[in-house]
Parts: structure tokens; C-alpha cells; sequence
């Protein structure tokens, strides 16, 4: 067994420790912000609400995820790849990683001053800080630069091995940062073009909703780049972690492709309750949107009929005694799994959201917000949690120990009933009409209102078991980092011997950055012209 | 590509059950009349909404028996007209609303009324009020610090 190599063990280290502050910071605000709006607490004077909100929304969904992403994905490009990073590569990397830290400090620092209260959306014409945007545009920059990195590795491999198929880590790696730099290529133009100049004040007025389309251009397409390395996980590295093998190559591939495809021209289901889109438009884009529901059942027929070939390769018998053969008690299983069960009405809920005329039941309640809980902040943050007690033994080269597997199921378990009160309790009184994003106030004691209050402190009760989880996971990565030395290996999975060989298209970038761009253009150029025509600028306000 | 039998009567399934709802979805909205609200542009000047009619004159205007139309104005942090909306039991709303600052939300509370209103634009719904009670209406999109108290009431008896 080969062990990983230093140096890239140092950059990739460097980006896990980072995701897990900022997942402390955001944990700090997230749990602050659910007693305030269950009524517990009122916020020392100077701290507001929304700061928080913000605070808590661009560490958790921008900041933790982006940088635990690039640390993951250059794990497996080194490992898969020729076993270590080229230098270019390397370099690449860490001039991603200074210039996104860079602007999430500035970025920190502009919204703990109170200079950018717009929430992680950042909707013009609110006006924030110019200094809060060009932060913005530094942590996309720096992610591009380790996008860049990851396609350089990825090409001079395939330059040195002509003819052989890449390896699937490798691949699915080169899809996420394929999709991430697409789709933002939208914020980057809104945020350059439009936010910046008018924030400094060269120009008087922006166009509101030609920016709010180019941000939710951008806003789902980055919901993919979240699932996405969760189904790398899932795909390449589970089966080898339970020790099964991975169902089929050209299958895996093919779904990531379709996710590509999907996943971006598709933006309007976030705007179906906004004026300035014509109904046609909206609902193609809600065709499109449900395009992606066929790999994700591909997905799910994959992840179980691994699970169920492994058992009945260790003696199950009956339909479904396989399930007793999987490997409960081990961590590095346990909480993916948990995320992928926990998809599954997570992806339900998703279904209803982008429901065209049917959104109007949940739109802007806190039905969304815990729907985003039970997506990104359970089934892609348990298998980030997951990920961390194999990668981090196998990048340092320690070893996991039984005491740290069962603090990590104790953590796991603690995350799953952490949100089942929390987002549980999001979900139906959004039904109710609990509108998100709101501190507390019970509109005069209006009796609809007053009926939200229960299930608000089941959020904060939910909310203070979820902090327990951030600690006890920050402590379990601190217990990984002093793990006994030992060598851990990094976990591939192998495929069946009875999946067939993986057809060569898929393969073909050109093809799918073809199609892809084929089926943007084609969703976007008609309702964007339209918006430029009929600009109606908009002044920016302070409202904060 | 080789695909597994079970896989594939799987993936017929949820393709089919996908097309029969996008189909339901699509029938609803375009020959049910059940569209998203607020159908494409219907742009005023944000910096001249209360010069701009009907927004110069925001309030309830009975324009057909049993309908009346809702002419409105929300703004960081409140709704012209301030006052409680009353109508009787029955009546069918025609709601026309837009911002004259940031971007607001518009929901009713107990209602599928919920849009989004931005400046520059003027959103459009209509709803009956079936059942009598005072129904909030509440500001469902972040736009500052005042943001929880943007609400008022609808009377309807």
C-alpha cells in the first residue's frame, strides 16, 4: 500500500481544518439565531439578527462547503492520479486557497461590521459594502484557480495514459468543477459587472431582476456542486469502504453527466413566485428542473444494489436479509448512509419546491429552510463527516481507532436527531406559513402567528442538539489529528466484474459541454433578452 | 450501455410517474388558469411609484359586485395602505402590488397568496375569501433590519 503523499497531504488538510472553523463560526451564529427566534434570548445590543443570519448563511453554505469540496476532490485527483499532485497543480491549489482565504476573512470581517446585512442572496437593490462583493468575487476566483488545477492534472493524465479510461474519482471531479465553473460564470457577471461598480457608486442604478436571474443561474447549479462529491463518496468510495464493489462504471459516469446537464438551465424554479418571466418560461425551466429526478433514481438504484450484492456475497438470503450484512457499526459507512436515507425525502421535498403553480404553498416559508437543512446541511454534511474518518487517518497517516468510530457514531446520531426536531419542525410550521429568514415577532399576537411559537422552540431545541454536534465533531477531528501512526488506506472502490466495459463518449467533453451549453442557451437567451430590454433600473438602499 | 432488467423497468417507472406529473402540472397552469402569479412585465418607475397611478391612490376599490381590487404599495417596513383591508365574506381580490424601495414578499397567511414583489415590476394575484377571519398579510422576504414587523390585516366578514 502506498502512502499518500506529504506535501499534498499538507494542501488538503490545510482546506478540511478551514471548512470545519468556518462550520464552528456558522455554528455559533446558527445556534444563537434559533433561540432568538424562538423568543429565549434577545441579542446583546449591538449584534443584529440578520448579521448572524448572514454570518451563518455564507460560512455554512459558501464557505464550509467549497472548502471541504477542493480539499476532497484534491485527495482523490492526487491519490487516483499518479499518487501525487503535479506541481502546477499543487500551486494551483494554493493560490486558490490564500485568495478565498483572503475573501472570507474581508468578507467576515465587512458583515460582523454590520456593512452587509443582505443575507448570503445578497438580492440588490439592497446595497451592501462594495468590499462584502469583491470579497464574493475572490472566494469564486480562488475556487476557479483549484478547478483549474484539478483539469490540469486531469489532462496531463490522459495526455500519459492515451486510450485508458480515466479513473471515476477523477472523473466525477473534473464534472463537479466543470459544473462550478459554469454555472459561476452567472454570480461572477452579476457581482463584477452589476454589484461592484454600482456599490461603489459609479453607476446610480442596477437592473434587479436581470441580477436576480444571473444569481439563481448560479444559486442551483450550486446545490449540485454540493451533492455532487456526497455522490463521489457515495459511488467510488462506500462500496470499498463495506468492501462490495461498485455497481457500474458507465452508469456512474452517465448520471454525473446528467447532472451536469441538468443542473444549471434551470434557475427559474427559484424565481416562480417573482414578476418579469413569462409563465412558459418558468414552466420549461420546471421541465428541465425534473430532469434530474432520472440519475438520481439511477443513483439510488446503485447505492442499493451495491449494498444488496455485498450481502448476498456474504451468505444473506431472503429479499431483504442483505441489509443485516452491512457494516452498521463503522462510522466511515454509518453516516453516509444516514445522508443518503435522509435523501430520500429530502429530494421528495425538493420535488414539491420546484413545483411550478405549487410553489406558492412553500415559497419563502421555513418549509425551505428546512429542506435545505435536511439536503445540504444533513445528507452532504453527514458524508462530509463521514469522509473525515478515513481521509484524515489516511492523509497523515494515523489510523482510525474504536474510541474515535464511536464518538463518530455518537456524533452522527446526534446530527440526525438534531434535525429531525429541527427541520422537522421548519417543515410543518412553513406549511403554516412561518415566513424564513424573519427574527421573532408574533405580529401582535395574531392567533396564526402565536400557533408558530411551539414549533419555533422545537427549532431552538433542535438547533442547541445540532451545536452539540458541531463541537463534538470539531473535538473528533482534534482526536483524528493525534490518532495513533499507522498506515490508513485511501479508499477506492473496485467495480464488478459483471459491469461491462464503460463506452468511450462518455468521455467526450466537447459532447457534453456541447449539450450543456446547447440547453442554456436555449432556456436563458429569450427571457434574458427580455430582461435587457425592459430594464427598469432601481436605485440601491440601505435598509439595515 | 448495458443496463440491469430491474434497473431498467425502475427507471420506466419513475420516467413515466415524471412525465404523468409535469403533465398534470403543466395542464393546471396553462388551461386551469392556475399559473404562477404576477404573469410577466408589468414595469413602473421604482423612484416615482407614488406619483404613478393607481399607486399614487393605494387602497381598496370595489370594482364589480362581490370583486374589488387591491392596489398596493410595500416599502421598508410596511404596506400602503397602513389601515386593516375589510371585505365581506365571498369576495374575490384582485391584488396589485409593487415596492417603492427593495425587493418585498406578499403572503396571506391560510391562503396560496405568496409572491414576490420587486421594484420596477407590478405583481398580480387574485384570490376569494371564502371563509371570514382577519388573515395577516406579511412581508415573507428579508429586506432589512425592520423586516419581522412588515405585516397588516385583512378583514374579511
Amino acid at each position: 500500500m502506498k502512502s499518500f503523499d506529504r506535501s499534498d497531504s499538507k494542501l488538503v488538510l490545510a482546506h478540511v481544518l478551514f471548512a470545519f472553523a468556518a462550520l464552528f463560526i456558522g455554528g455559533v451564529a446558527g445556534l444563537l439565531q434559533s433561540m432568538v427566534k424562538s423568543g429565549s434570548i434577545e441579542l446583546p445590543a449591538n449584534i443584529g439578527y440578520y448579521e448572524l443570519l448572514t454570518a451563518h448563511g455564507v460560512l455554512m453554505a459558501l464557505i464550509f462547503t467549497t472548502y471541504f469540496i477542493v480539499g476532497f476532490l484534491y485527495s482523490g485527483v492526487s491519490h487516483t492520479l499518479g499518487g501525487k499532485l503535479l506541481p502546477v497543480s499543487r500551486k494551483l491549489g494554493w493560490y486558490g486557497y490564500a485568495l478565498m482565504s483572503v475573501g472570507t476573512v474581508m468578507g467576515v470581517i465587512v458583515i460582523l461590521l454590520g456593512k452587509a446585512s443582505v443575507l448570503y442572496t445578497f438580492y440588490a437593490p439592497m446595497k451592501a459594502s462594495p468590499w462584502f462583493y469583491i470579497a464574493l468575487a475572490l472566494v469564486v476566483v480562488g475556487s476557479w484557480l483549484s478547478g483549474f488545477g484539478i483539469f490540469y492534472q486531469y489532462i496531463r493524465w490522459k495526455k500519459g495514459n492515451k486510450g485508458k479510461l480515466s479513473p471515476l474519482f477523477a472523473y466525477m471531479s473534473v464534472v463537479t468543477m466543470l459544473l462550478w465553473q459554469i454555472c459561476t460564470i452567472g454570480v461572477a457577471i452579476e457581482v463584477v459587472v452589476q454589484l461592484i461598480p454600482w456599490s461603489f457608486g459609479w453607476v446610480d442604478t442596477v437592473n434587479v431582476v436581470l441580477s436576480r436571474t444571473l444569481f439563481w443561474y448560479f444559486g442551483h447549479p450550486l446545490v449540485y456542486f454540493w451533492l455532487l462529491p456526497a455522490y463521489i463518496c457515495w459511488y467510488v468510495v462506500i462500496p470499498k469502504v463495506i468492501g462490495g464493489k461498485i455497481f457500474s462504471d458507465s452508469l456512474a459516469r452517465l448520471s454525473f453527466m446528467l447532472f451536469l446537464l441538468f443542473s444549471i438551465p434551470v434557475g427559474f424554479h427559484h424565481q416562480l413566485m417573482e414578476p418579469g418571466i413569462s409563465p412558459f418560461w418558468k414552466y420549461l425551466q420546471v421541465v428541465l428542473t425534473f430532469m434530474v429526478i432520472i440519475p438520481s433514481l439511477m443513483t439510488a438504484f446503485s447505492m442499493f444494489a451495491t449494498f444488496e450484492l455485498y450481502g448476498r456475497s456474504k451468505g444473506a438470503k431472503g429479499t431483504f436479509g442483505w441489509v443485516k450484512k452491512l457494516p452498521w457499526k463503522d462510522v466511515r459507512f454509518f453516516a453516509p448512509f444516514m445522508g443518503m436515507l435522509i435523501f430520500i425525502p429530502a429530494g421528495a421535498g425538493g420535488i414539491i419546491n420546484a413545483s411550478n403553480q405549487m410553489n406558492a404553498v412553500v415559497h419563502n416559508t421555513l418549509w425551505v429552510t428546512g429542506h435545505f437543512h435536511i439536503t445540504v446541511a444533513t445528507s452532504v454534511a453527514l458524508t462530509f463527516f463521514g469522509i473525515l474518518y478515513w481521509l484524515i487517518p489516511a492523509i497523515t497517516g494515523r489510523v482510525l481507532t474504536p474510541r474515535m468510530n464511536k464518538l463518530g457514531m455518537i456524533q452522527t446520531i446526534i446530527w440526525c436527531v438534531g434535525m429531525f426536531f429541527m427541520s422537522g419542525a421548519m417543515h410543518i410550521v412553513g406549511l403554516f406559513g412561518s415566513p424564513r429568514r424573519t427574527a421573532y415577532n408574533t405580529y401582535n399576537d395574531h392567533p396564526d402567528a402565536v400557533l408558530w411559537m411551539p414549533y419555533h422552540v422545537a427549532m431552538a431545541i433542535g438547533g442547541s442538539i445540532l451545536f452539540i454536534g458541531v463541537i463534538l465533531i470539531v473535538y473528533n477531528i482534534i482526536g483524528l489529528l493525534r490518532a495513533p501512526r499507522g498506515e490508513t488506506e485511501y479508499p477506492i472502490g473496485e467495480v464488478s466484474e459483471a459491469s461491462e466495459k464503460t463506452p468511450a463518449f462518455l468521455e467526450r467533453w466537447g459532447l457534453w459541454i456541447g449539450i450543456a451549453v446547447a440547453l442554456i442557451v436555449f432556456a436563458y437567451t429569450l427571457p434574458l433578452v427580455d430582461m435587457i430590454m425592459n430594464n427598469v433600473p432601481s436605485p440601491g438602499y440601505v435598509t439595515w | 450501455m448495458h443496463l440491469h432488467r430491474l434497473e431498467k423497468t425502475w427507471l420506466k417507472f419513475g420516467i413515466s410517474m415524471l412525465a404523468v406529473f409535469l403533465i398534470v402540472l403543466g395542464v393546471m397552469a396553462f388551461s386551469m388558469g392556475m399559473k404562477p402569479p404576477s404573469e410577466h412585465h408589468h414595469t413602473v418607475d421604482p423612484t416615482k411609484v407614488a406619483e404613478t397611478a393607481p399607486f399614487d391612490n393605494p387602497g381598496l376599490n370595489q370594482i364589480g359586485k362581490n370583486h374589488y381590487e387591491a392596489v398596493m404599495t410595500a416599502y421598508a417596513f410596511g404596506f400602503e395602505p397602513a389601515v386593516p383591508l375589510e371585505v365581506p365574506v365571498g369576495s374575490k381580490v384582485d391584488f396589485i402590488v409593487t415596492s417603492s424601495d427593495v425587493v418585498h414578499g406578499f403572503a396571506i397567511v391560510g391562503t396560496n397568496v405568496n409572491m414576490m414583489i420587486v421594484p420596477g415590476e407590478v405583481s398580480h394575484v387574485t384570490h376569494t375569501f371564502d371563509k371570514p377571519g382577519e388573515y395577516l398579510i406579511l412581508c415573507n422576504e428579508y429586506c432589512g433590519t425592520g423586516h419581522e414587523f412588515m405585516a397588516i390585516t385583512i378583514v374579511v366578514q
